[in-house]
């Protein structure tokens, strides 16, 4: 599904790595692992097209990285993009439209993620954990097979973890593929690819 | 089409959510209306022939004040990233806000300036022309403006670095719109300057996409 080869990428003066490739197929989570500043959350914003490597090249099976981009790709950092003087009703209203979803896919998605709750508090009032779960409703209403996610599991408690471990794994099943950069174990992956700093 | 409809109607509730956009607007264009004959002396003959110039100015100015909540916001908050992946290019995301802000502040300014305009002594009977050609203006000053938003996009201080790049890309539009009023005044036909007007528009349409997407990939990385 996605294929990374020979990827070269600095940040200002600092090479964050160099040649790294790396493959993603179909229903396989890779974590990817490192120290703070290794270039995880760089790597996925260079897959996500918002970084422009210094080399290599990154490329989607059957469509043009922009267009797959657009198309086929969650990403999922560590800002929510979440507007805090909006309902939270019309937040994930809008993330999940905007990438596609329809009105039911968004009320399925709510339903599961048990916010109904909390869809009518400004999304200032929430914590932490709610804003992430309140992010991930795009993720399930706006079916795309490749997440980018940012330490997804970093604000949420134990029982969150292991519901949104869940939903991973059926997003897994259904031929998805998800890339996460993650400090603690991502439960569902496959295997891990470690970023050295300097590398 | 769906998705611009989605982030355009997102961009009129963000404008008005959080301290009323346009109602800010309109009260700073409003509030410069009345400041300049006071610090002109109170003599409302002098103002009369300058009264379209300054009509124009301070709707300029006004135009300026919520433009920093145009993208750096959404680029703080993540927002921009998400709206990247969304299914339209980033060009038409750069059109559909600048047409958001056109409607939340541009329009409200325009239907203020025949107001502000007969206060500072222009005839009433040039109201509907002042709308039309503050109409028209005002989305000239959306455009560019928002090319200035997205060229200023995560610098420090960007609402100053805004109105430093935006203000010399308004000389046209108010050359142009206080020409319309003088001429109208003046007896003749304003549409010349209002044909310029247009153009400076249509200019501003075509450039602004692009340059403001290209600006916006820029300060992602």
């Amino acid at each position: 599904m996605l294929s990374v080869a020979d990827l070269t990428l600095s940040r200002g003066e600092r090479v964050l790595f160099r040649d790294l490739s790396l493959s993603l197929a179909a229903g396989e989570a890779v974590a990817l692992t490192g120290a703070n500043g290794a270039g995880k959350t760089s790597l996925l914003r260079a897959l996500a097209g918002f970084l422009r490597p210094d080399a290599g090249t990154i490329a989607f099976a059957d469509a043009d990285p922009a267009e797959a981009q657009r198309r086929h790709l969650h990403w999922l950092g560590h800002l929510d993009g979440l507007k805090g003087a909006r309902r939270a009703r019309d937040e994930l209203a809008f993330q999940a439209q905007w990438l596609g979803a329809d009105a039911d896919g968004i009320a399925a998605a709510v339903d599961v993620l048990a916010l109904d709750p909390l869809a009518d508090l400004e999304v200032r009032q929430l914590s932490a954990g709610q804003r992430r779960r309140l992010a991930f409703v795009r993720l399930i209403a706006a079916p795309r097979p490749i997440w980018l996610l940012d330490e997804p599991f970093a604000p949420l408690d134990a029982r969150w973890r292991a519901a949104l471990g869940v939903l991973m794994q059926a997003h897994l099943d259904k031929g998805g593929a998800i890339l996460a950069a993650v400090h603690d174990p991502l439960p569902v992956a496959s295997r891990a690819v470690e970023l050295g700093a300097g590398r | 089409m769906r998705a611009l409809l989605i982030l355009w109607r997102r961009e009129l509730a963000l404008a008005w959510s959080g301290g009323g956009g346009p109602l800010l607007a309109c009260g700073f264009f409003l509030c410069l209306t009345v400041l300049v004959p006071l610090a002109a002396g109170g003599d409302p003959a002098g103002l009369k022939p300058v009264a379209g110039g300054i009509a124009w100015l301070a709707l300029a100015l006004s135009s300026i004040l919520s433009l920093e909540r145009l993208f750096e916001r959404d680029l703080e908050d993540g927002a921009l990233d998400l709206i990247a992946l969304g299914p339209v290019p980033l060009e038409l995301v750069v059109i559909a806000k600048a047409k958001a802000q056109w409607l939340a502040i541009g329009v409200p300014l325009a239907l203020t300036a025949p107001v502000a305009a007969i206060t500072l002594g222009l005839p009433p009977e040039q109201a509907p022309l002042v709308a039309v050609s503050a109409l028209i203006g005002a989305l000239g000053f959306a455009l560019t403006g928002a090319l200035g938003a997205a060229l200023a996009l995560g610098s420090k201080r960007g609402g100053l670095l805004i109105a430093v790049v935006v203000l010399p890309l308004f000389i046209p539009p108010v050359v142009f719109g206080a020409g319309a009023l003088e001429r109208a005044v003046s007896g003749l036909s304003p549409a010349p300057a209002l044909a310029l007007l247009a153009a400076y528009v249509l200019f501003a349409a075509v450039v602004t996409p692009f340059a403001g997407a290209a600006a916006i990939r820029n300060a992602q990385g």
